[in-house]
């Protein structure tokens, strides 16, 4: 973007929206709630450690307890503080849900946008591929994933694979379940994309743009990216949820995050062994997991009806 | 850069020494499509400098695909497309870019042809920046471009949905007159706007076209502007020219009896001038352009051939277009027509000045 472009933006618009700002919240009050109990989370995630408890530390005089003004949810069956473990979880979750959207919806543009504008043999392959992808359920294939990368790299490393087994190390268990997660999670993004690509490929302003003397890639840069961004948000939002639950069903069947790391998926494990007797050690990180992906859903399909109405009410699957 | 020197005057002038010249031949030109249409099938006219050449036809007879074929947004089948002297169906990728910013389309729709999310001013300056021309010239440029399509150089930092039909349409304009071509393909650039408005687009392009010396190949199904802005008319049927001719002529003496029949479904608000006249109209809608009739294409809703009692011909000879330079027809009896046409035929439309 150059300096002429630049001040074309800077013009007008700005303090007309934020006056629309009021009637919008009571319009949208559960994107509203979502939005703040999501910021509560994350601010939950990045205070962890100006919490009064640590989450390593154990405590056998303290087993089990129920909430109190010391343990405000309560302890487990270490005596570690139930609120510390679900502040390093929440972490562990959001750090996932973010490096693994992140790569899977820029792996997922890349090949949606380059299989509709190209085209022909290029476009019927990929999604072809993708196709294929899709007949796998994803939760067995995540898993299948999962166990490989732990057992190729959770031992001793050497030649070319000593770095990935440094950086699993360094990652806590966490780099299996991202590498899991971006590669399996491009394939919504990539259908989203393509379709809207194919669309706007055809629109006077491309052949426009084309007739102009612009290449593939002004095109591509100019034209079709910037009018996908409402799509790729989309994606965001179906992408991230999902994230959030893959790494807690891995984690609650023992081949996400390693233990002592703390997350919603390894709690809910050990808390399921004794609800019986102490019912708020599953509670407490299932409603985590619970009211985030909620607020998470909220705010998606909020977006997606603001950003395209012809999608407005249908569900995901 | 290649820009600086466009002094529109300056190039004219080149122009000017090889006035006879063609600035357009296209030959033999075929668009064919993968499921078996024949969209543009065989198409051969060429475009003098400085005059506007009227393409009018159906809806899907192949007007906007020979619109597309000509600017190679569409890689014609067979054929050459030659702009001043360079052979545009032989060039690669790379030298077609430059080649063709002398070439440049306004499009049908004003709503789909400007990116909704960049601002006027980057919309219309997008030719300048592609051809790297730096920013302060742009924004002088694209200032200026505004002012003489007539919206005023302040609107640059606007978004195109602020503007009205007839507004995107003069952005439309602005935009491709940026780069200052020298052919501009008008493809139906007034048939989604009201009357009042095109009658102000129509002024506009034919000011350009003075100040600026354009060639116009304008694509309209419109006969009321054609007759007011075109040099030559040429009549469209199944991917095919069936009539080539001046535009007064072609008005006063169509010489194929698709012309006759188009030029009488025009409406008209004084019935009288042609109350002596039976309207020759149409039925039914065009074959289609996957299985185009044999002989002639037009034989199968001729009204020519059967008041001359289904000649033979009509259905065994494709007609070749031929004639003199003022008027050339695709039809075995065009001059049986044109004779009985000299007697009464008058129509009188689009001169409601």
């Amino acid at each position: 973007m150059s300096a002429a472009d630049a001040d074309y933006r800077s013009a007008n618009g700005i303090a007309a929206r934020i006056r629309d700002v009021g009637p919008w919240i009571a319009q949208n009050p559960g994107l509203v709630g979502g939005v703040l109990f999501l910021t509560f989370v994350i601010l939950l995630a990045i205070l962890a450690p100006l919490l009064p408890h640590d989450a390593y530390r154990q405590n056998v005089l303290h087993r089990n307890e129920l909430p109190s003004l010391e343990h405000w949810l309560g302890t487990d069956e270490l005596g570690r503080d139930l609120l510390a473990r679900i502040a390093v979880g929440a972490r562990v979750s959001l750090v996932v849900a973010v490096a693994s959207t992140i790569i899977a919806v820029a792996i997922g543009v890349m090949i949606g946008t380059i299989a509709a504008y190209l085209g022909g043999l290029v476009d019927s392959t990929i999604m072809r591929f993708v196709d294929s992808m899709y007949a796998f359920p994803e939760t067995l294939f995540a898993i299948l994933m999962a166990a490989l990368v732990k057992g190729q790299l959770s031992g001793d490393g050497h030649g070319l694979l000593a770095p990935l087994v440094e950086a699993y190390r360094l990652s806590g268990g966490l780099l299996g379940v991202l590498l899991t997660l971006g590669l399996t999670g491009w394939l919504t993004t990539s259908r989203l994309v393509r379709a809207h690509v194919l669309s706007l490929k055809h629109a006077e302003y491309v052949l426009s743009c084309k007739l102009s003397g612009a290449t593939h890639w002004f095109i591509i840069r100019t034209h079709l990216l910037p009018n996908t961004i409402p799509i790729i948000l989309v994606a965001v939002t179906f992408v991230v949820p999902n994230a959030i639950l893959l790494e807690a069903g891995l984690s609650f069947i023992g081949i996400g995050v390693d233990p002592p790391t703390p997350s919603w998926g390894t709690m809910i494990a050990t808390g399921a062994q004794s609800i019986q007797s102490y019912p708020h050690l599953l509670i407490c990180p299932a409603l985590a997991i619970g009211l985030t992906l909620l607020s998470l859903t909220v705010i998606g399909d909020t977006l997606r009806d603001m950003f395209d109405p012809a999608l407005a009410g249908t569900r995901r699957a | 850069m290649a820009l600086g020197r466009k002094a529109p005057g300056v190039r004219r002038e080149q122009g000017g020494a090889s006035q006879s010249e063609p600035l357009l031949q296209v030959r033999g030109l075929h668009v064919r499509f993968g499921n078996g249409v024949r969209a543009v099938d065989g198409i051969d006219f060429d475009v003098a400098p400085g005059e506007t050449l009227a393409i009018v036809g159906e809806s899907g007879c192949g007007k906007t695909t020979l619109g597309r074929a000509v600017t190679l947004l569409l890689r014609p089948t067979e054929g050459q497309v030659v702009f001043d002297g360079i052979d545009l169906t032989k060039l690669g990728q790379r030298k077609l870019r430059t080649a063709r910013r002398d070439l440049q389309m306004i499009f049908q729709d004003p709503y789909a042809s400007l990116d909704p999310r960049q601002r006027v001013g980057e919309i219309v300056g997008e030719p300048l920046r592609i051809a790297g021309m730096e920013a302060a010239a742009r924004r002088k440029r694209v200032a200026k471009l505004l002012d003489m399509v007539g919206l005023g150089g302040d609107m640059a930092g606007r978004l195109p949905r602020e503007f009205s039909g007839g507004q995107r349409q003069r952005i439309g304009i602005a935009r491709a007159l940026a780069a200052d071509p020298r052919l501009v393909i008008c493809d139906e650039p007034l048939s989604s706007l009201d009357v009042s408005i095109q009658a102000q687009i129509v002024n506009l392009l034919v000011k350009l076209q003075a100040e600026l010396l354009l060639t116009y190949v304008f694509i309209s199904h419109d006969f009321a502007v054609v007759r007011q802005i075109a040099t030559r008319v040429a009549v469209m049927y199944l991917g095919r020219i069936v009539e080539l001719a001046e535009t007064e002529r072609l008005f006063r003496a169509p010489g194929h009896p698709y012309t006759v029949s188009l030029l009488s479904a025009v409406p008209t608000l004084s019935c009288s001038k042609i109350s002596d006249d039976q309207p020759q109209l149409l039925a039914g809608d065009p074959p289609s352009p996957a299985r185009v009739p044999t002989g002639c294409r037009f034989h199968t809703r001729c009204w020519l051939r059967r008041q001359l009692g289904d000649p033979s011909i009509c259905t065994s000879e494709d007609p070749a277009l031929s004639g003199d330079g003022q008027q050339k027809t695709a039809c075995h009896f065009s001059a049986e027509l044109l004779a009985g046409n000299s007697e009464h035929r008058r129509l009188d439309v689009g001169t409601n000045g």
